[in-house]
This record gives C-alpha cells, sequence and structure tokens, in this order.
C-alpha cells in the first residue's frame, strides 16, 4: 500500500506518524499530563508539600516539645522520630488524590482517556503513563518536603534519600489498586468519600506514623500490617536511622512489590476493559 | 494492486454486540480511496458503533474487517497512526489551551516536539482559531470546540479521516465553514467516512453512502441513486393545520406513487409535482399552503427508516 499519497495537507508540512516504542508510549503520556500539570501546578502545592509540612511542625515541634526520647521515639527527639515517618504518609495521601478524581475524570468527565486510545497509543501504554507520572509527582513533592524539613533541623542523615524511595514505593502500593478501583467506579464517584474516611485517614492515624504501631491492641495489628504505609514507614525509618537489617527489609520490600504488581494487573485490565468496549 | 487492496475499509458480516443489545448486525461496507462516504441513519442505527470498530478502539464481535489492509485486532496501534477521529462526543483536554490541545495529540502519533510546534501553527489556521491559540479551551463555544477537535484529528496528516456526526451543534455558518474544510481535505486525497443527521450535509459531502437502520444496511448508493431508486422526482408538500390533514389522505392517496403522512402535512410522490397539484384542487382539497420541490434525501431516509429526521 502506498503511504505518501497520504496527507491531510491543509498547511503544507506533512506529518510522518508512526507507533511508538512502549516506554517511549509511556513517556509521552506523561508529558501529556505534565503539559497540564504545568498550567496547574500552584494549586496542587498546597495540598502535596504545605500540608504535611504543617503537620511536621504543628506536631514534631509542638507536641513533640512535650515527648521525652524513649524506646517507641527509638531513642531519637520526636521531630526526627517523625520526619521520615512524613515523608510516606504525605506520599500515600497525595497517592490517594492522584489516583481517585482525577483518574475518573479522565474517564468520566474530560474523557481525555478516549482521546489517547485513538491514537497509536494502547490503554497497557496508557497505565504506564498514568502510574509513573503519580510516581513522579509522589518523588517531587516528597523531595520538596524534605527540603523543607532539612532546613527545619528535622532530618537526621543522607539516609532520607532512600527512605525518598522507599516512600515512593509505598505511595504506588496504595496507589495502584486504588487507580483499578477508580477505573471501574461508574456512579459520579461518591466511593471515594469512604476511601478516605475509612481507609486513608485510619491508615495515617495508626499505621505506625505517630507512634509504634505496638503500643495499639494486638487485635489492630494486622490491620496496620496489611497498609502499605506501615511497611513504607517501617523501611523510611529504618533508612533515615540507619538501622536497615536484612530479613525485615527484604520482608517489607516483597509485600510493597507484591501490592503494585497485583494493582498494576488490575489496572491494565480494568482500563482495557473500560476503554476498549 | 487488486481490488480489495483499493479499499480503505473492507467490512463483510460486521457484527457488534453490547452483552445482549446487538448494535451492529452483520453489515457489508467498502469504502474506496479518496472518495467520501457516509453513513446515515436514525439514533441508535448502530453508526458509531460502526465508526469505533474502524477506528480500532472496539473490538468486533464477528466478521470480518480491514482498515487500510490491516486487520484492526492486530495491527490496532499501526492502523491508528495513519488514521484521523472525530468522535461524536468531544475528548478535548478542556484545561489546556487550545495550542497545547494541538501539540500534546500530535506527540502521542510520535511526531516531534519541532513537528508538532509547526502543525499547531497550520492547523489553527485551517481552523480559524489563530486568534484563541493561548485560550484555555473550556471557555471556548461548542462550534469552536468542535472546530480544535477536527484540527486535532487532522495533526498526522491522516489518510482516512472518521467524522462522527462532525457538525453536530454547530452554527450554519460553522457548518458551511467546516463543509468547505473538508472539501479541502478531499480535494487533498484523503478518503473520509462521516456520519450525520443533516441529508444535505450528506448531499453535499458524500459519494457514497448506506442508509443504516436497526443495526443493518437498508440501502447503498450514491446520493442520487438513491433518490432515483427510492424517490419519485418531484415531491408536493400539501401543509395543513395539524390533525387536518388525515381527512384529505383518501381523497390525495391516488394522486401519488406514493404519500407519506407528516403531523402538518402530507407529501405526495410523484413525477410531476404541477399536474399533481392541479388534481388535488379539482377534488376540492384545500390545504392551507402547498409546495413543489425536488426530492432530496430526506424522502428517502422517510421512506426506508419510516423516520423523519427532523422530528
Ligand atoms: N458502550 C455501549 N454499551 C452498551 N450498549 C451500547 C454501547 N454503545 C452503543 N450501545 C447501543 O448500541 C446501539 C447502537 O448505538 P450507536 O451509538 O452505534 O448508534 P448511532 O447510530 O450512533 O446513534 P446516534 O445517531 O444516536 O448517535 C444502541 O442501542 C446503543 O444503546
Ligand atoms: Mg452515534
Amino acid at each position: 500500500m502506498d503511504n505518501a499519497s497520504a496527507a491531510a495537507d491543509p498547511g503544507g508540512t506533512p506529518a510522518v506518524a508512526r507507533p511508538v516504542g512502549s516506554v517511549r508510549a509511556a513517556l509521552l503520556v506523561v508529558e501529556g499530563l505534565w503539559a497540564w500539570y504545568r498550567r496547574n501546578w500552584r494549586a496542587t502545592v498546597v495540598s502535596s508539600v504545605v500540608q504535611p509540612v504543617l503537620y511536621l511542625l504543628a506536631l514534631g515541634f509542638g507536641f513533640g516539645s512535650q515527648v521525652r526520647p524513649g524506646e517507641a521515639t527509638q531513642g531519637l527527639p520526636y521531630l526526627a522520630y517523625l520526619a521520615p515517618a512524613l515523608l510516606v504518609a504525605g506520599a500515600v495521601q497525595n497517592a490517594a488524590g492522584e489516583s481517585t478524581h482525577p483518574v475518573l475524570s479522565s474517564f468520566k468527565w474530560a474523557r481525555t482517556y478516549w482521546g489517547i486510545i485513538a491514537t497509536p497509543i494502547s490503554p497497557g501504554q496508557l497505565v504506564a503513563g498514568q502510574l509513573l507520572w503519580i510516581a513522579l509527582r509522589l518523588l517531587t513533592s516528597g523531595a520538596a518536603y524534605l527540603v523543607v524539613a532539612a532546613l527545619f533541623g528535622a532530618l537526621t542523615g543522607p539516609g532520607v534519600l532512600l527512605s525518598l524511595v522507599f516512600a515512593v514505593l509505598a505511595g504506588m502500593a496504595f496507589s495502584a489498586p486504588l487507580v483499578a478501583y477508580s477505573a471501574s467506579v461508574r456512579d459520579e464517584g461518591q466511593g471515594f468519600n469512604a476511601v478516605f474516611r475509612f481507609v486513608v485517614v485510619p491508615m495515617t492515624l495508626f499505621a505506625g506514623t505517630y507512634f509504634p504501631v505496638s503500643q495499639l491492641p494486638v487485635w489492630v495489628w494486622p490491620l496496620a500490617w496489611v497498609t502499605p504505609l506501615w511497611h513504607g514507614t517501617e523501611l523510611a525509618r529504618a533508612a533515615a536511622f540507619e538501622s536497615m537489617s536484612p530479613l525485615p527489609t527484604l520482608g517489607h520490600l516483597a509485600y510493597l512489590l507484591a501490592v503494585l504488581a497485583v494493582g498494576v494487573l488490575l489496572t491494565r485490565r480494568q482500563f482495557t476493559r473500560r476503554l476498549l468496549v | 494492486m487488486t481490488a480489495a487492496d483499493s479499499l480503505l475499509v473492507h467490512a463483510s458480516g460486521l457484527v457488534k454486540r453490547f452483552g445482549d443489545v446487538e448494535a451492529v448486525r452483520g453489515i457489508d461496507v467498502g469504502v474506496r480511496r479518496g472518495e467520501a462516504f457516509g453513513f446515515l441513519g436514525p439514533n441508535g442505527a448502530g453508526k458509531s458503533s460502526t465508526m469505533r470498530m474502524i477506528a480500532c478502539v472496539s473490538p468486533r464481535s464477528a466478521g470480518e474487517l480491514r482498515v487500510l489492509g490491516m486487520d484492526p485486532q492486530r495491527d490496532g496501534p499501526r492502523i491508528r497512526a495513519r488514521l484521523g477521529v472525530v468522535p461524536q462526543q468531544d475528548t478535548l483536554d478542556n484545561e489546556l489551551t487550545v495550542r497545547q490541545n494541538l501539540q500534546v495529540y500530535g506527540r502521542y502519533f510520535g511526531l516531534s516536539r519541532d513537528t508538532v510546534r509547526r502543525k499547531a501553527v497550520e492547523l489553527m489556521e485551517f481552523a480559524q482559531l489563530s486568534d484563541r491559540a493561548e485560550d484555555q479551551v473550556e471557555p471556548l463555544s461548542g462550534g469552536m470546540k468542535r472546530r480544535l477537535t477536527i484540527a486535532r484529528s487532522l495533526v498526522n496528516d491522516p489518510e482516512l479521516l472518521l467524522l462522527d456526526e462532525p457538525t453536530i451543534g454547530l452554527d450554519p455558518q460553522a457548518r458551511h465553514l467546516l463543509w468547505d474544510r473538508l472539501y479541502q481535505l478531499r480535494h487533498a486525497g484523503v478518503t473520509l467516512i462521516l456520519t450525520t443527521h443533516y441529508m444535505d450535509e450528506a448531499e453535499q459531502l458524500c459519494d457514497r453512502l448506506v442508509v443504516m437502520d436497526g443495526g443493518r444496511i437498508v440501502a447503498e448508493g450514491s446520493p442520487a441513486e438513491l433518490i432515483a431508486r427510492y424517490s419519485t422526482r418531484e415531491v408536493l408538500e400539501l401543509r395543513f393545520a395539524p390533525g387536518h390533514q388525515r381527512d384529505a389522505l383518501p381523497v390525495v392517496a391516488t394522486l401519488a406513487d406514493r404519500v407519506e403522512v407528516l403531523p402538518d402535512r402530507l407529501l405526495l410522490y410523484t413525477a410531476d409535482g404541477e399536474a399533481s397539484l392541479a388534481a388535488v384542487h379539482e377534488r376540492d382539497v384545500r390545504p392551507a399552503s402547498t409546495l413543489i420541490r425536488r426530492s432530496t434525501l430526506e424522502d428517502v431516509f422517510l421512506r426506508l427508516t419510516g423516520r423523519s429526521l427532523v422530528d
């Protein structure tokens, strides 16, 4: 078949369109989301960076001044104990925000996903790009938080850079299954309120951010253990305080990676099912 | 090049099911390179379902389909790279500017940054949106958004352009501007497939069209062929006060090949409108007003689907 005879040519320049490789395709989706972010980033800074910093100030400095370093704080001042954990909690909260309404809207109101799959980009590549974008958002917000926390003298050492990696991993382990859920929502997203009220908020309160889970009644422990937040917090603190030991580290990593993998598979299935009807 | 190769779209026995609903019930279609091909049909006829299968975003339930000589199931991305799609519902990014919409979309086709920058300028010119380049899309009028959607569908210089009700919601002026643009594209060798509810649009734009009803193709041909086959040369319209048209029906029924009853009028299909009108007057029928006109696709549509498009 002859390609050259083609060309809608209103203005002159013929374009040479072709499908790109999967990695490039995902990066192009990221580029599209970046175009949006460039215009709208101001609105997101408050929730993604300022909020965790406020928690650090209020609880780390304010409340923390009343807490004596002890076994529960791993022998550290409360501010130092809290800083890496809030990094993870912030990542999970941001993940919740990025994985709910924006995703549903791209299906339902803005319908931008439908526009994207009309191009050579496939639903699987779209999923990769969308998740990669969320990961980048978590990474940059976390980095911004770390800079502020360092200025306040809340950080104990360079280990927090590794904590940042773990925070993004925990955030994504929460994000991926949630994106899959959001892709399955057909109503106006009323279910998201329940997700925030009954999952995100209790998780940030009781999964080891502000005090060790061991302070809670024994029957609550398993509830904390299933959350990505708890695993991420354990990892982030160990990295920040340079107290990592191989076995727990591997266990936490394996759990988070497994949840992430399942979440990605579910997301791919939901996207394909909804977009290719 | 064999005959099948010159068909940009070739469907046979094509079926689309949504659960229990059979939206497309085994249609055969061939669209040749360079022609403008139309799908007409009432709401729910299966036009959009067919368009989406051709656009390689909706897997077929049964039958055969080849687009640009390839199988949508296997070669979807390669086919989509060479298609332009204007969906029935806009999928613009309302929070981006006009220019960004064009550039971002072009990038999905693997075009370089340089190319999409140039393309965006050309296409904004083409759609007469240059003065809105840096405006956000959200507050644009419906017609401007539609024009942007059409401009966007051209960003990859498609060989085949799929337009699902392209002029929906446009004022007459914007429609004519769009027709003008579509002529230009056809002139440049682009193959067009469009659906529409406007018969004048179909007559203006389509070399060939099919009429769909209930998921099936009920007629196929050029607008002139269809009119010749399914209608008479002329139509005599007798307008009455609503409800009174039925009283006259038995009297005039024998004066025409066929009579259609609309809420406020009778349509008499006849070879010679003047003669029929004289006969009507002879029989003492006094309509409020009368009109003799040539048959249009509208009349074909009415005959084939039993429905008027304007109601
Ligand atoms: N995603 C879907 N899920 C279930 N049913 C669908 C879906 N899309 C279309 N249908 C059904 O398929 C049939 C044909 O719909 P389609 O949109 O193809 O019609 P159409 O000819 O484009 O109509 P219109 O002129 O109103 O746009 C309808 O009965 C519709 O309800
Ligand atoms: Mg339709």
